[in-house]
């Protein structure tokens, strides 16, 4: 049981990072960037949750996820749009900029101590009645409604957007310019509109994480987005940036890693075996897991 | 009447002056060519009126628009493409979505059917591997898929960089044969070739590129026989 139960925390965490690792891959491979300031779209989600809940809990979430799209896309086009063509240690300075820039934010407006959050007593009062803590149990195997809730979660934006990708044109368009920005051009494909589109996908994806995280129970913290933030972003290079079938194994593996040196009392070194094989892949495949090489042109 | 009209096109990479003030026009239903050697510009002028690098002066009329400033995706809308030079297929797509790229810019896709089967009929041997990833074609399937995926988006004006490198003898005939056939359906061509014997006997007019300049021009056969071209680039 406890081996089954690992197993689906795993599975429910990895989730988690997969869906922040999304948006790491997708706008390296449309936009060539790393957007280190994606970590903190969660945070800015969270926030955005706990300003609305009073209202209404599904209107906060909504509310989060359309926000923060509109955020990423903002972004993109105030501080990374200018800086196209620039070299790359520009562009990630910049974003760095960008991370401290909407934590300082955060912390003026939100203050410093970290907030709770009742999203998930907001949602499911009922349940939670005749549920204590939000756990089912049937025999000796316990579960949390909202890991499952995770895992379908997870489960639905990994079908969807691989649908997405593969079956619209708009998603062809987003392979095309990812593989080559000249010949999506030619096709008639406007690149601008494409890698705002990745920015906003990228960003909801990063609130639906962070409404996953609260429903949890995370609190709010200026800072709740740097380790998620930093681990879905090994995730996405371990499964090969740029990929994403890469970035949803790549978070699977980290969070299986995460729940099992858990269980096997290792807790303490996670992070240190999660480098190890990010060290280990890179090593055998520089490209990362499902990594390609590819070519740059006009 | 000047389907294409380039006047004074300048192009510089940094201070490196890549095409330093050319003139020439594609009317429409023409085949015209751009021959030079490697490094004369041909494929900087191609990108640069396509609108993928963008010019330093000059102006650059095409169907009555003035496109020099427009976006390349803009372009393509109007009714001009271009097979890129090393032709640069989608290779993580398959042979029919690299097809369905092509007709990324059609607003009305009720034809997409006929124009699919018109060009799987065309060059049955994307027919034959339409479901294989595009980048483990050979080298001719590759030539013959960028072909396809430029008309699918039925160009008034289809620009070819160089669509004979690489191929066999029997492929590169092939390829001029499609050339003309294209334009015989009524679509204006602009071609660039190092392969000046083949691309001037099918050219209704043609000029030479030397170091970023146009150094002569003329019919097909005018250059064909022209002392200067024969030495340079049909081997004597
Ligand atoms: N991205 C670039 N940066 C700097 N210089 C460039 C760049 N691309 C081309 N050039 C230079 O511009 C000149 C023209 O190059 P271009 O590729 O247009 O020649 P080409 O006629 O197409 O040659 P080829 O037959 O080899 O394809 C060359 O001297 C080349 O070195
Ligand atoms: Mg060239």
């Amino acid at each position: 049981m406890k081996f089954l139960e690992t197993l689906i925390n795993g599975f429910s965490i990895g989730g988690i990072y997969a869906m922040i690792a999304l948006g790491y891959t997708m706008v390296y491979g449309i936009a060539k960037m790393l957007n280190f300031a994606h970590g903190d779209i969660i945070m800015v989600g969270a926030y955005v949750i706990i300003l609305f809940l009073p209202i209404n809990p599904v209107v906060a979430i909504i509310a989060a996820v359309v926000l923060c799209a509109l955020l990423g896309i903002s972004i993109e086009k105030i501080a990374y749009k200018p800086l196209r063509g620039a070299s790359p240690l520009a562009v990630l300075i910049t974003a760095i900029g960008v991370s401290y820039l909407l934590q300082s934010l955060a912390q003026i407006i939100a203050g410093p101590n970290p907030k709770l959050n009742n999203l998930f007593e907001k949602l499911f009062p009922k349940f939670l009645e005749t549920h204590r803590g939000g756990i089912i149990t049937i025999g000796s195997f316990n579960i949390k409604l909202s890991t499952i809730i995770t895992l379908a979660c997870v489960a639905v934006v990994m079908v969807g957007l691989t649908l997405f990708v593969k079956r619209t044109k708009t998603g062809r368009a987003m392979v095309a310019v990812s593989e080559d920005k000249g010949a999506a051009q030619l096709m008639g494909v406007n690149v601008n509109s494409i890698i705002m589109i990745t920015f906003a996908i990228g960003s909801a994806l990063a609130a639906l994480a962070s409404t996953l995280m609260m429903l949890d129970g995370q609190k709010f913290a200026v800072d709740m987005g740097s380790l998620p933030g930093i681990k879905a972003f090994t995730a996405a290079v371990i499964g090969g940036i740029g990929s994403i079938p890469g970035a949803m194994l790549g978070g699977i593996v980290l969070g299986l890693v995460e729940c099992f040196a858990q269980m096997a009392g290792f807790g303490e070194y996670t992070v240190a075996i999660e480098f190890s094989i990010l060290i280990i892949v890179l090593l055998v495949k520089p490209t990362g897991i499902l990594g390609k090489k590819r070519r740059e042109k006009v | 009447m000047a389907m294409l009209e380039v006047q004074n096109l300048e192009v510089c990479y940094g201070v490196i002056r890549a095409i330093k003030g050319i003139s020439f026009e594609v009317n429409q239903g023409e085949i015209v060519t751009l021959i030079g050697a490697n490094g004369a510009g041909k494929t900087t002028t191609m990108q640069s009126v396509v609108g993928l690098i963008p010019k330093r002066s000059g102006s650059v009329i095409f169907d009555g628009h003035d496109i020099t400033k427009t976006p390349c995706h803009k372009i393509v809308h109007l009714g001009m493409t271009q097979v890129p030079e090393g032709r640069r297929i989608f290779q993580e797509l398959s042979v029919y979505e690299n097809l369905l790229m092509g007709a990324y810019s059609m607003k009305d896709q009720s034809g997409f059917k006929n124009d699919l089967d018109a060009i799987y009929t065309r060059f049955p041997r994307l027919a034959e591997r339409k479901n294989q990833i595009a980048g483990t074609l050979s080298g001719g399937e590759q030539q013959m898929l960028a072909m396809g995926r430029a008309i699918m988006s039925h160009p008034k004006l289809l620009m070819l960089d160089e669509p004979s490198m690489g191929l066999s003898p029997l492929l590169v005939d092939q390829v001029f044969e499609i050339i003309k056939d294209i334009n015989k359906d009524g679509t204006t061509i602009l071609l660039v070739e190092q392969n000046a014997g083949k691309s001037l006997a099918i050219s209704d007019r043609a000029y030479v590129l030397e170091n970023g300049e146009i150094v002569l021009t003329g019919t097909g056969s005018e250059l064909a026989s022209s002392e200067m071209v024969r030495k340079a680039y049909l081997g004597g």
